[in-house]
């Protein structure tokens, strides 16, 4: 969903006259003659960003996988709290149902973008489409969403401090447990910023009050009847949260990642502990960086520099990561399988997209920078596709534990090498269009003339967007093919050390079918000398 | 195979990524102000030390990839947990490197923000609305009249909500639709909305400031080069956002005051 619609923005961009006619079934008055206007692309971009932060990076590889794994790998049958743990997928879903409502209303969905800047978004349907009850409607689901991702957060926290099997000290988890739980904490503590935010926004729109609308405003030739609010004050809660959010996203990709370097490398993985502490590091940082979202806001330009030098400081715990990723490969025996791409595609990934937030992080080079697509380029290289291919390697890898069965390697391959290559064809050009100059979350470049000559740098990026979009398609057939006809899968056909390949693929409901296991060493004991193979279990007494 | 494969692959991308930049395929505008050439400075200093860390990180991954890949032999890969003063050595460099950098560009941002215009500095506001803009100067006697926003009407032209036959410092105020200025002389900005936020974006300035209702918010520059130049919107702000464009049209003194003078005969 969340991809169908980057692709549709894509081909507005590059022809803002094309007739799509699915969207005039969805929304006539959006796209009369299935002729997408500038509002209802505006309206596309707001879903599409929310779907994917929410309801995609958040969700996927925490709620996804992490509710999966996360009790097998600490030897428990299943997460601390059962019940809270089916609410929150029940909370969540009904979350995405309110967000989706939106596309059924005669406005349609909001168009102040995933970040629902006030007073855009807190005056009502005075300040474009959509701003009515499309509005409402995005900050219930986020009110939802982030009910649904405390419990759940709070789940993962008790699940690895209480529920570990016997033996399994903090220092011996693997990297994926250490990244879910660090990432609950983030999710606790964030969200709940974020739903206090949006009840007050929803408060401004519906109840009067004016947390973030001052006075004196005209709107449409309509005068705003608040005064005293703050549109800054939203900012600041929603960077609060937002920044973290960027780690919620990226750090089980991290654990993900380092589980496959190390067991395809056949090696320990390189600084476990720095490991450990670059991701606590990088969560703790997070909650003191959220300014640098605000260079330009016209927020103290004393604490600008505060943020910038914090921001800067959290570069370090990311190298930290890549370096031990390069050395983790250093003297390894490496194997190839689709997961293992896909993790050394994340590294690839990572360095690019984290390398562009060291312009961002400096306010004077941001001040050019800021809503520009350089800003584009580098969140969508580093949470969005980053993160992406930390999904992606996830499924290779455990899809065998989770179906009892291989998914077809010839298919995997493809999916990668057209994926690694098509996401820098897409967000390696936006730098460009960003050192240009071109604001980002404009429906048309028909309003400047420095924009009209991209044009040819945009329709290279859409045609690289549709292949790789296209591509995925080749993802979805070897799921859902592989899932019945795929080769069967071995208990532990990676030859890996973690307690999920003890157990039968697929594992019982319990997971260890009444067995206790009992954890003997750390989680990466690849290619240890003397050893008979070139892997010890964690559970194995030799 | 595969590891040769992704080897290249990743040396190509790299080798692209170095020559789009290398060549300036696509580039900024040329820089009109005087505190520009410091942040394109800034921006190439990064830009090398990125650029070198980008180049050595990912040929180091394609040829790790490479060099150490299963090749059916019977070696064993190297049991080996990391090295402490390596881990030590590259986070002290990373923390020198980043943090640095960031100290690097202090004055920079000093001069655009800590330090007021200078004295004598024109004062113009800049006023967004969804999605035009109006600039006001403040006409002979220097002050600006206060604004009324029940007195805002487009169809008489009284886009700011001004009382001129009431309020004396609202008399001589001088609205327009194109931000004119002279070259060579420091210019003082207050940035205000009307409705929605705004943000006020002149590439060749260098300059990108937000305009928040509620708030007015100072920024000062003198553009060197006269010049017709397009300002932007950079704030989501509407459905209209992408048209929300105005001009800066940078004059000589002598050019500047005739403007002023035919804008103020048209109020």
């Amino acid at each position: 969903m969340g991809l169908l619609l980057s692709i549709l923005i894509r081909i507005h961009l590059i022809a803002p006259q094309a007739k799509i006619p699915l969207l005039e079934l969805l929304s006539h008055t959006g796209a009369p003659g299935g002729v997408m206007s500038p509002e209802y692309y505006l309206s596309l971009l707001t879903m599409h960003g929310t779907i994917m932060v929410f309801f995609v990076l958040t969700t996927a590889p925490q709620s996804g996988f992490g509710n999966y794994f996360l009790p097998i790998q600490i030897g428990a049958e299943d997460m601390a709290f059962p019940r809270l743990n089916m609410l929150s997928f029940w909370v969540t879903l009904a979350g995405l149902v309110v967000l989706l409502a939106a596309f059924f209303i005669p406005d349609g969905p909001p168009i102040s973008g995933w970040t629902a800047y006030p007073p855009l978004s807190a005056v009502g349907g005075a300040s474009g489409p959509g701003e009515a009850v499309g509005q409402n409607l995005w900050i219930i689901s986020i009110a939802i969403f982030c009910l649904a991702s405390m419990l759940g957060a709070l789940n993962f926290i008790a699940t690895t401090l209480d529920l570990r099997a016997r033996g399994l000290s903090l220092g011996r988890l693997p990297l994926t447990c250490w990244a879910w739980f660090i990432t609950a904490i983030l999710a606790l503590l964030s969200f709940a910023v974020l739903l206090a935010a949006g009840a007050l926004l929803l408060l401004d729109r519906v109840g009067g009050t004016s947390f973030f609308v001052p006075g004196g405003l005209i709107v449409s030739d309509k005068i705003i009847h608040h005064s005293g609010g703050s549109p800054l004050l939203w900012q600041h809660l929603f960077w609060f949260f937002g920044h973290p959010e960027v780690y919620i996203a990226i750090l089980p990709g991290m654990g993900v990642t380092s589980h496959i370097l190390s067991t395809f490398s056949r090696k320990p993985i390189f600084g476990y502990k720095a490991m450990v502490g670059a991701m606590a590091t990088i969560g703790c940082l997070g909650f003191v960086v959220w300014g640098h979202h605000m260079f330009v806001s016209g927020m103290s330009p004393y604490s600008a520099f505060a943020f910038s030098v914090l921001t800067m400081a959290i570069a370090v715990p990311s190298a930290i990561k890549t370096f031990n990723w390069l050395g983790t490969i250093v003297g390894g025996k490496l194997r190839f399988p689709t997961a293992m791409l896909f993790a050394l595609g994340f590294v690839s990934l990572f360095v690019t997209g984290g390398l562009s937030g060291i312009f961002l992080g400096q306010p004077p080079v941001d001040i050019y920078f800021h809503d520009t697509y350089f800003v584009l380029a580098h969140f969508h290289m580093i949470m969005g596709v980053a993160a992406i291919f930390g999904i992606f390697g996830g499924t290779y890898f455990w899809f065998p534990k989770m179906f009892g069965r291989m998914l077809n390697e010839t298919l995997g391959k493809i999916h990668f090498w057209v994926t690694f290559v098509g996401v820098y064809a897409i967000f390696m050009p936006m730098h460009f269009l960003g050192l240009e100059g071109h604001p980002r979350r404009y429906s048309e470049l028909s309003g400047f003339e420095f924009l009209k000559p991209l044009m040819g740098v945009h329709t290279f990026i859409s045609h690289a967007a549709f292949v790789t979009g296209a591509i995925q398609l080749v993802f979805i057939f070897n799921l859902f093919w592989s899932m019945f006809k795929g080769k069967k899968a071995a208990e532990n056909p990676w030859e890996a050390t973690t307690l999920e390949w003890t157990v039968p693929s697929p594992p019982p409901h319990d997971n260890f079918a009444g067995r206790h296991p009992v954890v003997l060493r750390g989680a990466y004991e690849f290619s240890v000398p003397g050893a008979a193979k070139d892997y010890v279990m964690q559970d194995s007494p030799k | 195979m595969v590891a040769l494969a992704l080897a290249l692959v990743v040396a190509a991308i790299t080798v692209v990524c170095v020559v789009l930049f290398w060549t300036h395929a696509w580039w900024f505008p040329p820089d009109i102000s005087t505190h520009g050439p410091a942040i394109d400075h800034q921006f190439m200093l990064t830009l090398v030390v990125t650029g070198i860390i980008f180049v050595l990180a990912q040929v180091s991954l394609a040829y790790l990839v490479w060099r150490n890949r299963d090749r059916g032999e019977g070696r064993k890969a190297v049991y080996s947990h990391g090295n402490n003063r390596l881990e030590a050595t590259w986070t002290i460099a990373a923390f020198v490197l980043f943090v640095g950098l960031t100290f690097m560009g202090y004055h920079i941002w000093a001069g655009i923000h800590f330090v007021g215009a200078a004295p004598g500095a024109m004062p113009v506001e800049v006023w967004g609305q969804q999605f035009a803009w109006y600039f006001r100067y403040p006409g002979p006697d220097g002050r600006f009249g206060p604004t009324h926003v029940e007195k805002v009407d487009d169809a008489m032209a009284n886009y700011l909500g001004l009382d001129r036959d009431h309020d004396p410092d609202s008399k001589d105020d001088i609205v327009t639709s194109t931000l004119a200025i002279p070259v060579n002389r420091e210019i003082q900005i207050f940035l205000r909305s009307k409705d929605v936020t705004h943000s006020f974006f002149v590439r060749e300035l260098r300059i990108k400031q937000d305009l928040v209702p509620g708030m007015v918010i100072p920024i000062h520059f003198m553009a060197t080069k006269t010049g017709r130049y397009e300002i932007a919107c950079a704030e989501l702000c509407g459905l209209g956002h992408y048209r929300m464009r105005a001009f800066l049209q940078v004059m000589t003194q002598e050019d500047f005051d005739k403007w002023l003078a035919n804008m103020a005969a048209a109020q």
